[in-house]
């Protein structure tokens, strides 16, 4: 049963019954506003979950903040307060780092052999596995994200990401090198001390996962602060941490805010590495204050506009459910959604119509009502936000094709909206939105697309789709992204590393290449004495 | 011959060990340095100056100002000539040539063979000159002929042939995933880099920029230091000779605040890899993060500890700790600069560091047998000096050397402290210079805790014959390369990089190449695979 739980990545459990669907769905209503789709959001389900910790953990202790006071969390579909939670700062930050501090330089943790951390890591999956619904309905409730998609696939996911790094931590091998002269020369593969890792509000037990498994692999203690938005998973998972094993001192997760608590874990001279996901803006102040404070290595996953390349022999209907699927999963909040779809001008008109066609359909509503694809965005910020965006988008002279509205009137629902006829200066073609705000564009061949594909600060993702072997291998040479999903997109694996070029970001998170970003490389060297071979 | 050539660094220089037991006795007052040769008559260097402008898209090329600066003899502060001095619109001109070649040439076009034969024709073309190559180090830097032309050109050349034997080997990975996907990584060169490289080791640092860059496809502008400018223009004159394409590395000589800060924001450079101080790492670092994020490696300062147990051999610690602080005049970013001796050999050890101080040569670097040439400029050497008082004035003692060497260029006795403390400046500040500082210890546990408690991490020397001590201490050090009964053995296979605030990143070795890769993940839908 594991196993087969274990086998729906991401996409494949969400996109499997959206592909069957589509070629159905044309059409439906094309004017502007009226959207049919749209489920009830008035009547609410009452989550199956009780909030039971909004405390900080520290030393493997719940605290309340040294400062005593608590910031409230809210429920995205009423804007409603879900639970008061203890607001950290700087003083629960130096009381985490020093807990993790002392867990590195003296605990067990480093101390103790890779294989009982890894079956640490291994119980604690186990453990999600176990309460994979209330995780699931805390991450809904505080999140916004459809219950079907935290619970069979994002749970699972995280679940399967601790076993894969679990599975790392006793194979981190230094190496032996041959060098020039009679010396003996290894290398180790040593733990970094103590890594901060500051994590967002869209995916909070997956972007937990990426942060704590390699940190935990490679022997590392953490602070580790949530979003501010969404501090509550991440509590309930590190209480199963330590219910699984986990030392004191090894994990901390303090709650707040990014210019206290975080810039606190940040410029601290005590942090022997952090890593960072959010916005490029922020990702810029994180690298500052590490470069002032005792440059600490920083990796960082930040923001994306990442183009989808619809050539002209492509599966045009394909094409348009994974289009659909690559922005508006998520409610749009993604870093790497595909948030610049570029289609031949041969197939253009077809795919407008069609993707129109499939917005329309989306379903949106109450995330934790079945047959949901949608649910609201995390907070007024982000809501209001994407309705600016949606009116630079008309004010530009995109033609807006459907939605451009909120839905309903309360939460912060945004009805799925698309603009075609986007051309490449115009705002909403520039940002990223964070929103269910997709942008058609138009091409004519492949230089010119690789080219506008390129012009752009971000590069983290981008989506080919072609059956021409030629296309596709060169298009995923010339793009500057981290990932090229070729005839898919959104497909996340342990194993797939992730991370941007140019301004999305510096480093690779998940697979092999996630392991260094945790480990000091140490040279030792000795004289040979009449060594038997050089 | 070549591969007699290719002497590692510490092997070459290790020659003094042959000659320690036989240093004892040497005089014993303060401020004789009995072993100091004239440094009146000055050879002349064997060598013309030809390349002092900018090296701009495969052209050399004055400055856009006009302007250009002295660069130094440091055995006697005058000038050697003058060099195009590069601003903002140099680096601007360097990085769209650099940008264009990247972009549209042939360099990341060419297949990987062609580049690597590319980068061996050059290691070819650096044996053919390394004499005038050694002559211009020497010159500009003031490190023993013997050094640059024995061991630090070999070693150039020998770097260059690693990263050629790289460049045809850069493997990315098919990756096993949960679905029928096909998934590989390619690992692509990552653009523009942008170089900043020390004085120290002009030519080595150099190499160690230049050799993965190129291997791996990128194309380069180059910032030498100020205080060297001339052996890099040379070299990178021969790589064009050597079938370089225009724009693919530029050279900008210049200061730091105006061309390195230049390079350290500029939007179009998609990398920057700086070694220097710590000062200096953390405002690159800033520099970087303020414009387009790009990744930085830095390789930075150290205070790295020397320890020599009670089990040790004696005289060879001797030797070895003298070779750890006082190679290259002290400026080493890993110098051993903090010996901690067990108190159960204290005595005799710092006896025989004196006396081995006291015979170091020192004097005109062009002449042969000497060990010790000036300081880099009148700004270090006064630096060193302050830290000499310092000393003094903390308590320290002052065993031998402390003051100026003859009365002119840059030259310091070898100086040794001992009874030093922890928390006296001369055991915490990187002095970068001939200054030695003894101190003594206990226990191991305590000389751990000692030695990492400072905010450097680059390196530790470890004296034992015991496996037990060598094999904790190399895992509880927080140093990025740790010398076990050796020190300064560098290699091209061996990665270096610091721990804390010593640098962040590893070059040198498989390491350092990933700081010039970009690495891309490729997925598509399988159908009907035939395993997974």
């Amino acid at each position: 049963m594991a196993a087969r739980r274990l086998s729906s990545l991401l996409t494949r459990s969400l996109s499997a019954s959206r592909l069957l669907s589509s070629g159905r769905n044309h059409c439906l209503g094309s004017s502007t506003s009226n959207y049919s789709t749209a489920a009830a959001v008035e009547e609410l389900i009452a989550p199956p979950v009780q909030v039971s910790y909004t405390q900080h953990l520290i030393n493997g202790r719940f605290l309340d903040a040294a400062s005593g006071r608590t910031f409230p969390t809210y429920d995205p579909r009423t804007g409603d307060v879900l639970a008061h939670v203890a607001e950290g700062d700087a003083e629960d930050i130096d009381r985490a780092v020093a807990a993790a501090r002392k867990a590195f330089d003296e605990g067990p943790w480093p101390k103790m052999t890779p294989y009982e951390r890894s079956k640490i890591l291994l119980r604690f999956a186990d453990l999600v596995e176990k309460h994979n619904d209330e995780l699931a309905a805390l991450e809904t409730w505080n999140c916004g994200k459809p219950y079907e998609q935290s619970a069979r696939s994002e749970l699972p996911m995280l679940a399967r990401l601790f076993r894969y790094y679990a599975g790392w931590a006793d194979k981190i091998h230094g190496l032996t090198v041959p060098a020039d002269g009679n010396h003996h020369v290894q290398t180790l593969h040593e733990p970094i001390g103590v890594a901060g890792q500051i994590i967002p509000w869209n995916f909070p037990l997956i972007m937990f996962a990426w942060k704590v498994g390699p940190a935990l692999a490679c022997g590392n203690t953490i602070v580790l602060k949530t979003a501010e938005q969404t501090p509550l998973t991440a509590l309930y998972a590190a209480k199963l941490f330590h219910e699984a094993g986990l030392p004191p001192g090894v994990l901390n997760v303090v709650s707040g805010y990014g210019p206290t608590a975080g810039a606190a874990l940040a410029s601290h001279m005590d942090v022997d590495k952090l890593a960072f996901t959010g916005s490029t803006e922020t990702g810029k102040v994180v690298l500052e204050l590490a470069a002032r404070s005792n440059l600490k290595p920083v990796t960082l996953e930040l923001g994306g506009k990442s183009p989808f390349i619809v050539c002209e022999d492509a599966d045009v209907d394909k094409a348009v459910e994974l289009a659909h699927f690559a922005l508006f999963f998520n409610q749009g909040q993604c870093c790497c959604a595909g948030s610049r779809t570029y289609v031949h001008e041969r197939v253009y008109d077809e795919f407008v119509e069609k993707a129109k066609a499939r917005a329309l359909k989306r379903s949106v509503g109450d995330p934790f009502k079945e047959g949901i694809e949608q649910g609201p965005q995390i907070d007024v910020e982000q809501f209001e936000k994407v309705l600016r965006y949606i009116r630079a988008g008309i004010d530009g002279n995109a033609t807006l094709e459907c939605g451009g509205e909120r839905l309903g009137s309360k939460g912060f629902f945004v009805k799925p909206t698309v603009f075609s006829n986007v051309q490449d200066d115009m705002l909403i073609a520039n940002d990223e939105i964070f929103g269910p705000v997709q942008s058609i564009l138009k091409f004519k061949d492949l230089d010119e697309v690789v080219r506008r594909a390129n012009t752009t600060r971000y590069g983290l993702a981008a989506g080919v789709f072609t059956k021409s072997i030629d296309v596709a291998n060169s298009l995923s040479r010339a793009l500057r992204v981290g990932t090229v999903w070729i005839n898919c997109f959104d497909v996340f694996d342990a194993a797939i590393p992730f991370g941007g070029y140019k301004m999305s970001g510096i480093g690779r998170e998940k697979g092999i290449y996630s392991l260094n970003n945790y480990l000091q490389v140490k040279a030792v060297v000795m004289p040979l004495k009449d060594p038997a071979w050089l | 011959m070549a591969t007699r050539k290719l002497l590692l660094l510490s092997r070459s220089s290790s020659a003094h060990l042959h000659s320690i037991g036989r240093s004892r006795g040497g005089a014993r007052g303060i401020g004789t340095s009995s072993s100091s040769s004239a440094v009146d008559e000055l050879i002349t260097p064997p060598v013309k100056i030809s390349d002092t402008q900018l090296l701009i898209d495969g052209k050399f090329v004055d400055a856009a100002s006009g302007k250009t600066f002295p660069t130094l003899d440091p055995r006697t502060g005058d000038v050697i000539t003058h060099v195009a001095e590069g601003d903002v619109e140099d680096v601007n001109r360097a990085v769209a040539a650099a940008r264009k070649a990247f972009d549209w040439g042939p360099w990341p076009r060419m297949t990987a063979y062609e580049r690597s034969c590319i980068l061996l024709r050059f290691a070819d073309l650096l044996e053919k000159h390394k004499d005038d190559l050694a002559a211009i180090e020497t010159w500009d830097n003031g490190k023993p002929y013997k050094q640059a032309a024995e061991s630090e050109i070999p070693n150039f050349i020998r770097l260059m042939r690693y990263y050629a034997g790289w460049a045809d080997k850069i493997h990315g990975l098919t990756v096993p995933v949960d679905g029928e996907y096909h998934v590989q990584t390619l690992h692509e060169p990552i653009g523009v880099a942008g170089q900043i490289i020390p004085w120290n080791f002009p030519l080595l640092m150099l190499a160690w920029k230049i050799g993965p860059a190129l291997a791996c496809g990128n194309t380069v502008v180059l910032k030498t230091a100020e205080l060297t400018p001339l052996s890099a223009l040379y070299a990178a004159r021969l790589l064009h000779e050597a079938g370089l394409p225009p724009g693919v590395l530029n050279i900008i000589s210049g200061f730091g605040p105006t061309a390195g800060s230049a390079l350290c924001s500029h939007m179009d450079v998609d990398k920057l890899a700086f070694t220097g101080s710590t000062q200096t790492g953390r405002t690159v670092l800033d520099l970087a993060a303020k414009s387009n994020l790009k990744p930085v490696t830095l390789e930075l300062g150290g205070k790295s500890p020397f320890i020599i147990c009670k089990d040790a051999d004696i005289d060879k610690a001797v030797e070895v700790a003298h070779f750890a602080l006082f190679f290259n005049q002290g400026q080493c970013c890993n110098a051993g600069s903090r010996t901690f001796v067990h108190e159960s050999v204290y005595n005799e050890f710092v006896e025989k560091a004196k006396a081995r101080a006291m015979k170091r040569v020192v004097g005109d670097p062009f002449k042969p047998g000497v060990e010790q040439g000036p300081q880099i400029d009148t700004k270090q050497f006064e630096k060193i000096r302050t830290y000499i008082k310092s000393g003094i004035e903390s308590g320290a003692t002052l065993e031998c050397g402390g003051e100026r060497h003859g009365s002119r260029g840059f030259f310091i006795q070898p100086t040794v402290f001992s009874n030093v403390q922890d928390d006296m400046l001369i055991a915490k500040d990187e002095i970068f210079g001939p200054v030695q500082t003894i101190l003594k210890f206990k226990d191991l546990d305590e000389v751990i805790r000692r030695a990492n408690k400072s905010h450097y991490g680059l390196a530790a020397g470890v004296f034992t014959q015991n496996i037990d001590t060598a094999n904790t201490l190399a895992r509880a050090l927080q140093a990025g390369s740790v010398w076990i009964n050796c020190y300064h053995t560098f290699d091209a296979a061996i990665p270096f990089g610091g721990y804390k605030m010593s640098g962040i990143g590893r070059e040198k070795g498989v390491y350092g190449l990933s700081n010039y890769l970009q690495v891309k993940a490729v997925v598509s839908p399988l159908k009907s695979p035939a395993w997974l």
